[in-house]
């Protein structure tokens, strides 16, 4: 009987194969699902902080606007008692996700400033998260803004997250960065446990009907997990955070690979949308026929067996390689006389 | 005992004491007592408790009857049950207040007195709604300030159950029911101490029971009705001693002592005013201050004017009276003199004798006088008036107060100069918008005020009638000693103007006291903004020595994130310059009414806010006042010189808040006014307004179609026309193919625009350079102002499109149409008024309008200027208002009277056909009138008939005929209200005009509340909305109007949605129109109830038929008689889930915010219901045409 298990953020889990945020975890019903076939962890849908702040501004907008303008209707809405605006519907729900599951909880927060809304985090660990994922996600459109305060930026809010909670963080980054080997050692030094490679924008699209730039997400495929395994690989050994791969992760092969290039969990969203929770099942089932079959004994036998640090060809993960990769495609192209 | 203290209004007040003491509570919305209602709902949804710990059962009626009906019922099987209402309201109740009162059962009902509608309707205050209950045996007690009114709903409440005879409590509409005041606010305890609860247990024993039945509401014939009458006499006799008992026990228990008659003033007064109600406040400060002068004056204040109690009122009056002057608050033409009047006349009649009978003698004269109808003010001046005519020999009588009558000259003269303002008061007048924050901020100020200092404090808001850029004046007193000024402020120490362009149109600085404070919010700063006042105001503010303060408001409001909202930072400025506290608890006191106004809406808000605060101080600057006048503009006049003699003499001194000058004969005895009247009204109130952009526009006319207001508009003419054109003026080649030859225009008119920007979001041209420009774009309004006003005059000067070359079913083609309906004072973005525009574009030539009370009502008829406009001819809609609930019978008077004079114009043709030209005859008689074209050869046919009809000399056939040959031409009947009227008020009359067969046209602008009155819950309210009467969001589905209507079968039912199609809609209105019965059109409008960005409207109405919720249809029977089905459904089965597009607005968000497990399921049942109707309807739509023959009807009988 080969060995699943992994450590991940200081918990021990039972396979490496994690629920990452996603709409199944939004409801008690699917999260038990998601155990239920085998998930070793599950990471809550995320806490947005700007969909807080735009709630809470928009409801005050429609709420105020027209008020007090004409004696026969001074408002156009009764007072209700409260507003469940602040984080009180997803602390709630980490509650009864805690109540619901015997896998550890993470619950997730997006956000980019270290604001008031910070204090949500200790909102999530009071209600009994074992870990908490932050998803920083910054679009630096702004030509004065320079890498160096973008860094800075996520650095600040990890620290005040530190400050904040003492469950274990993970950060899920994007691999936007010019020094991304760098920002993990900023990330880090400011005290997160676990870096989550990476995070999938929200990229617009454009409807050429209407001329319009529109919002689009698209569920992520296996060729997407390419990047993260050359970053997990690199990132091995240089960090004492644990790694995670999130985005691309959909077959027994794909696991396999992010668990060899020395992430602690491989993480799905797309593909459980896609094949639905069973598909952790199956994945679990194949995962364990595979290393039976190559003798494997544990997950943790295999974790960083290709890394950048453990391969016969560490600049294969560098530029040397990306002269090969062309090379290669010469070679085989169908269009080469 | 200790009771706290709270600022709050009348309302407020009053509903806290209803609700406490009793069970059941019916509500219906009228304004100004609407906010009663709510509370209760409010409370009722929070599940708070009445005294007895179990929570209230609070209904929403259909009409003020309906909650008239339903406390009676409640009253009968013997609960406790109040109601609140006003005006119109009461008058509906009226029928039940007879049966309550002549059944001898104990309830209040508690009304914020309001004017009844007469030549107009009036929302604000007077008693003539109160003096018309006063034959139903209710008991009448008048609260005279906001105490008094929490005071005496208790009072009432506990002399009703010992006298078992119903009470009407009434306060002052407005000036008392939304004036905001510091009071002792009475405790459960209180209301404990005071209530006789064995006689709520013997009233509930009175009540409706099988366990022991007798009958009750006989009818009775002429041997015992009399007698059975009378029998009631010795509960109304006792019934004034028992008020006084419970006043008395209400003195020991609180402390202040009441009377049925209170006097004040001189203990040998000579001259004493009679009156009751807010008035009476004013006349104590004024008599308080004349007999600190040594005049022996005095006041006798009216409690309980019905039953009234002679004794008790001869017995308040000083021995020493000689004169008395009783002030009327309500007008009774025909009358002797009003109401109170002839009670005091006929009380001094009858103690001239009554020392005979062992009562006290006492003789003076007595005077009568009307004041304050529909909230005139009323002023110590006027007072003082009254006071110093009673020293003469021959008083006036039958007088009048605060106007000048020239007319039959009633008025008394008076000297404005005097005044009673308590020297140790703060005085501040606050100029705003709605859309800023003004009121709200006072409001929160004098909240403040109230509660961290010992001060007295008042504030009362006066609202222009404009829906959308409606100006607000605030008017704030506190000081050391109670406060009895019901009056506007004319001294303010401190006034605030926080729009500089006010300053352009209103007289802001008339009420600044010598010495006093001028804040500005002004986007000049210190240094520049002297040489950007009007000469006027500059010279104001020299004269007057104020001290003068600028602060940018506005770019503070948006620094900090608040948008237009610039209450904040003016309201610490207010503070800072009053310097009612020291700046640090000022601060704090602000931020801790922020976090507490605010806070439930979330974090981020607050911190604006307190963002607001913290920068606003440093950017406060005095102004140093120069020496000189530097200025050589002036106020704009109110109206252009252009304008009619009735616009520029009548109309504009109201527009610029002057019509309390005008005198009795400016004004028509009758309510007729001329149409048309909003052109003249240049209001200026939009930030931004659309360009043209001519490259690129394909002038499909949807932006025409589109607005709310008409300023936007289309015209196709011949090139040879811009020869004159001014050098900004656009045009483009036509796209219209048949005429191709001519120029187009589309041209805004720059300040009537409201800057909604729902035209922009229609357009469906988008600039392929630069996608982000429309064929039309939002520009800010102000540096084009003047360059296209000068455009939109040129543009108007142009010749109107031959209509009769219009293809009328194409909307590219009806943006040619002149719309006769412009420039209403609706909502910025209204969704109602581009139906009405559309139906006065088509129709308006030849419409008669009944329109049901309610917002087409205000923005159409309330004035000081009205939209509903002629054209060159001169012809354009008739429009009239009757009342809320009878505006489908009101509409069926006007189609029957029009038959009826056709059939009559039609008998004397036949008659004079001898004397007349055969063939006109016949044509006039059998013409087809169904286009433009034909009505246009009838009118020319009629015309011919008047010429031939003059010379027949003036025979009585003749001069009727003559009178009566226009309605020869078709006249188009249009019923038009909102879903109020139609769903739940009106319906009854609506569905009997509906059954009638008669040709009317019903528009229903449905907007799914009471749009209004400040958006309660209507029937068509749907399914999970959260509205005001529902406030835990509605449970029941929307009533289906049009199903119900289609069940007759000979009536056209369409539903439609402009944003979805506006092509149907176009259709629909065509179709509706030209159906020889009645029509009923369903208009789904979007409105500011809903809570949203209404520039989306159009987009969200076409969500709401994408998702099923609201499907096109047209149902009409003329199809059925061709042999087809005559439902036609016209938009697509449901396409997107229902909350797609619920949770675009804040109605059914906030349920989601406050409730997620109720509005989860409703949102189940709403969707459920969509699928439900839409497949009854897809039923209805598919079902064969053909009749059942006989032998497959009833095959098995025949076998």
């Amino acid at each position: 009987m080969v060995d699943l298990s992994t450590s991940y953020l200081g918990l021990t889990l039972k396979n490496p194969i994690v629920a990452s945020a996603s709409p199944l975890s939004e409801r008690i019903d699917t999260l038990r699902q998601l155990v239920d076939a085998g998930a070793s962890a599950v990471v809550l849908h995320s806490l947005f902080e700007e969909q807080i702040t735009l709630e809470s501004h928009q409801l005050d907008h429609h709420l105020s606007h027209a008020a007090e303008s004409f004696a026969e209707a001074l408002t156009y809405f009764p007072d209700l008692t409260e507003y469940n605006l602040g984080p009180e519907s997803y602390i709630e729900h980490v509650r009864q996700a805690k109540k619901a599951v015997d896998v550890p909880v993470i619950g997730s927060l997006n956000g980019v400033s270290s604001g008031g809304w910070i204090e949500y985090a200790k909102k999530i660990q009071d209600a009994g998260a074992d870990a908490l994922e932050i998803n920083e996600y910054y679009i630096p459109t702004d030509p004065k803004t320079d890498s160096a305060e973008v860094e800075r930026m996520y650095a600040d809010l990890v620290k005040d997250l530190r400050r904040t909670v003492q469950i274990p963080i993970a950060v899920k980054i994007s691999p936007y960065f010019s020094a991304l080997s760098n920002m993990a050692a900023k990330l880090e030094d400011a005290g997160a446990d676990a870096l989550v490679l990476f995070n999938r924008f929200y990229q617009p699209d454009f409807d050429l009907e209407n001329l319009e730039v529109v919002p689009n997400l698209t569920l992520s495929s296996s060729h997407e997990l390419r990047l993260r395994l050359r970053w997990v690989a690199i990132l091995y050994g240089h960090t004492d955070a644990d790694l995670a791969v999130t985005g691309g992760v959909h077959t027994t092969e794909d696991v396999l690979k992010c668990m060899m290039a020395g992430a602690k969990v491989a993480m799905l969203a797309s593909a459980l949308l896609q094949n639905g929770t069973i598909h952790i099942t199956r994945l679990l089932n194949t995962l364990t026929e595979w290393m039976e079959e190559k003798q494997y004994e544990s997950i943790q036998e295999m974790q960083g067996s290709m890394s950048q640090q453990a391969v016969a060809e560490p600049d294969a993960f560098e530029r040397a390689n990306y002269l090969k990769v062309l090379g290669s495609y010469h070679k085989t192209s169908p269009l080469t006389p | 005992m200790n009771r706290p203290r709270a600022t709050i209004d009348a309302n407020q007040a009053v509903a806290e004491i209803a609700y406490q003491t009793n069970e059941v509570v019916s509500i219906y919305p009228i304004t100004p007592a609407s906010p009663m209602g709510e509370w209760a709902d409010q409370w009722a949804s929070q599940g708070d408790p009445n005294l007895w710990g179990t929570v209230p059962k609070v209904m929403e009626m259909q009409s003020e009857g309906g909650a008239a009906g339903t406390i009676h019922g409640a009253l009968q099987r013997g609960s406790l049950a109040t109601t609140f209402t006003a005006s119109q309201g009461l008058l509906l109740m009226l029928p039940n207040m007879y049966k309550i009162a002549g059944e001898l059962t104990p309830c209040v009902i508690h009304v914020a007195a309001r004017s009844v509608a007469t030549h107009a309707l009036s929302i604000f205050c007077d008693h003539s709604d109160v003096m018309a209950a006063r034959g139903t045996g209710f008991a009448l007690l008048a609260s005279n300030s906001v105490q008094e009114a929490m005071d005496f709903a208790l009072i009432a409440q506990t002399a009703t159950l010992e006298a078992r005879v119903p009470f009407l409590h009434f306060f002052d509409g407005f000036r008392t029911s939304h004036e905001i005041a510091k009071i002792e606010e009475l405790q459960p305890e209180d209301c404990f101490a005071m209530l006789n609860e064995d006689a709520i247990r013997a009233h509930r024993q009175r009540g409706l029971s099988p366990d022991h039945p007798f009958i009750r509401g006989t009818a009775q014939n002429p041997d015992v009705f009399f007698q059975a009458r009378e029998a009631v006499n010795p509960y109304y006799n006792a019934c004034p001693e028992l008020v006084q008992n419970a006043m008395d026990r209400f003195a020991e228990l609180v402390g202040r002592q009441y009377h049925l008659f209170d006097y004040v003033g001189h203990p040998e007064a000579e001259r004493v005013v009679v009156m009751m109600g807010s008035g009476a406040e004013t006349a104590e400060e004024t008599v308080n201050a004349l007999v600190d002068q040594g005049e022996k004056v005095g006041l006798v204040k009216v409690r309980l004017f019905r039953p009234f109690s002679a004794a008790h009122f001869i017995n308040a009056l000083p021995i020493t009276v000689r004169r008395i002057a009783v002030l009327d608050r309500t007008k009774e033409p025909g009358s002797v003199g009003e109401p109170l009047y002839l009670d005091v006349a006929s009380s001094i009649a009858e103690a001239v004798t009554a020392s005979a009978e062992g009562g006290r003698s006492l003789s003076a004269q007595v005077v009568g006088g009307r004041y304050g109808l529909s909230s005139k003010e009323l002023t110590p001046a006027m007072i003082n008036g009254v006071l110093q005519e009673l020293t003469k020999s021959q008083p006036k009588r039958h007088f009048t107060l605060g106007i000048t009558d020239d007319v039959t000259h009633t008025s008394l003269a008076f000297d404005p100069a005097f005044s009673t303002e308590a020297a140790d008061n703060v005085r501040a007048v606050f100029y705003g918008l709605g859309s800023d924050g003004t009121v709200g901020a006072n409001k929160n100020s004098i909240k403040i005020i109230g509660d961290e200092t010992e001060h007295y404090v008042q504030g009362y808001f006066v609202y222009d009638s404009k829906k959308a850029g409606s100006v607000t004046v605030s008017h704030l007193r506190f000081g050391p000693k109670p406060i009895h000024a019901a009056y506007l402020i004319s001294q303010a120490n401190f006034v605030a103007c926080h729009q500089f362009p006010f300053l352009e149109r209103f007289d802001v600085l008339r009420s600044a006291e010598t010495g006093g404070t001028f804040l500005l919010n002004s986007p000049f700063g210190p240094d520049q903004v002297w040489d950007h006042l009007p000469a006027s105001v500059q010279k104001q503010i020299r004269e007057k020595q104020l001290r003068f303060f600028v602060i940018d408001a506005y770019r503070l409001a948006k620094e900090a994130g608040l948008g237009p909202r610039i209450n904040t930072v003016m309201q610490i400025c207010f503070f800072a310059l009053t310097e009612i506290f020291d700046l640090d608890r000022a601060t704090a006191a602000i931020k801790e009414n922020i976090y507490s106004s605010y806070g439930k809406r979330g974090q981020a808000v607050i911190n604006k806010n307190y963002a607001a605060v913290d920068s606003a101080l440093e950017h406060l600057h005095e102004v140093p006042v120069p020496d000189q006048i530097t200025s050589d503009f002036e106020r704009r006049p109110a109206v252009p010189e252009s304008a009619p003699e009735f616009v520029r003499h009548v109309t504009a001194p109201m527009i610029v808040g002057e019509g309390d000058r005008l005198p009795v004969s400016s004004l028509p005895p009758d309510g007729t006014f001329p149409s048309g009247t909003t052109q003249w009204e240049k209001r200026n109130i939009a930030d931004e307004i659309p360009v043209w952009d001519p490259d690129i526009c394909i002038q499909c006319g949807k932006c025409v179609m589109v607005c709310p207001h008409s300023v936007i508009r289309g015209k196709l003419y011949d090139p040879e026309h811009l020869a004159n054109a001014p050098e900004t003026f656009r045009s483009a080649p036509s796209r219209f193919p048949d005429h191709k030859e001519l120029r187009y225009t589309l041209q805004v008119a720059p300040e009537d625009c409201t800057g909604c920007s729902l035209c922009v979001e229609v357009c469906p041209v988008k600039n392929k350079r630069q996608t982000g420009l429309k064929a039309i774009n939002m520009r800010p309004q102000p540096p084009l102002r003047e360059q296209e006003a000068e455009n939109w005059a040129f543009f108007e000067s142009l010749p109107d499109f031959n209509r009769h070359a219009i293809e009328t079913s194409r909307v590219k083609e009806v943006q040619l149409m002149e719309p006769l309906f412009e420039f209403s004072g609706a909502c910025s973005g209204c969704g109602e008024t581009p139906y009405l525009k559309l139906m006065s574009q088509l129709f308006g030539d030849r419409a008669i309008i009944a329109n049901a009370t309610g917002c087409s009502s205000i923005y159409g008829g309330n004035l000081p200027t009205t939209p509903w406009t002629a054209n060159a001819e001169g012809r354009g809609p008739a429009w009239s208002n009757s009342l809320f609930e009878d505006n489908a019978e009101f509409g069926l008077g006007m189609r029957l009277a029009l038959d009826k004079q056709i059939e009559y114009a039609g008998e004397l043709l036949h008659q004079l056909k001898p004397e007349l030209d055969q063939t006109l005859i016949a044509e006039i008689l059998e013409a087809d009138q169904s286009t433009e074209e034909g009505i246009d050869r009838q009118r020319a046919r009629i015309d011919r008939l008047k010429a031939a009809l003059e010379p027949l000399g003036s025979r009585r056939d003749v001069l009727d005929l003559l009178s009566l040959a226009d309605e020869l031409v078709d006249k188009s009947v249009w019923i038009v209200g909102g879903d109020g009227w139609a769903y739940d008020i009106g319906y009854g009359g609506l569905d009997h005009v509906l059954s009638s067969g008669m040709d009317v046209n019903v528009l229903v602008l449905d907007t799914e509340v009471y749009s209004n009155t400040g958006g309660q819950q209507s029937k068509a309210t749907p399914r999970g909305a959260v509205a005001k009467f529902a406030a835990g969001g509605k449970v029941s589905q929307k009533k289906d109007l049009g199903m119900l209507a289609m069940t007759y079968g000979n009536i056209y039912v369409a539903n439609v949605a402009m944003g979805a199609n506006d092509a149907h809609t176009l259709k629909v209105f065509r179709e509706a129109e030209a159906y020889p019965g009645p029509s009923l059109i369903l208009a789904y409008s979007h409105c500011i109830a809903h809570g949203y960005n209404l520039a989306f409207g159009m987009a969200q109405q076409k969500a709401a038929v994408q998702s099923g919720y609201w499907p096109l249809y047209r149902y009409n029977p003329q199809w059925a008689d061709e042999g087809k089905n005559p439902l036609h459904l016209d938009s697509k089965e449901p396409q997107i889930p229902l909350e797609k597009y619920i949770y675009n607005e804040t109605r059914y968000k906030m349920l989601a915010l406050n409730n997620p497990d109720v509005a989860r399921e409703r949102l189940k049942e709403a969707q459920e219901d969509v699928y439900r109707r839409w497949q009854t309807y897809q039923h209805l739509a598919g079902r064969s045409s053909e009749k059942p023959t006989q032998s497959s009807g009833n095959g098995g009988n025949q076998e």
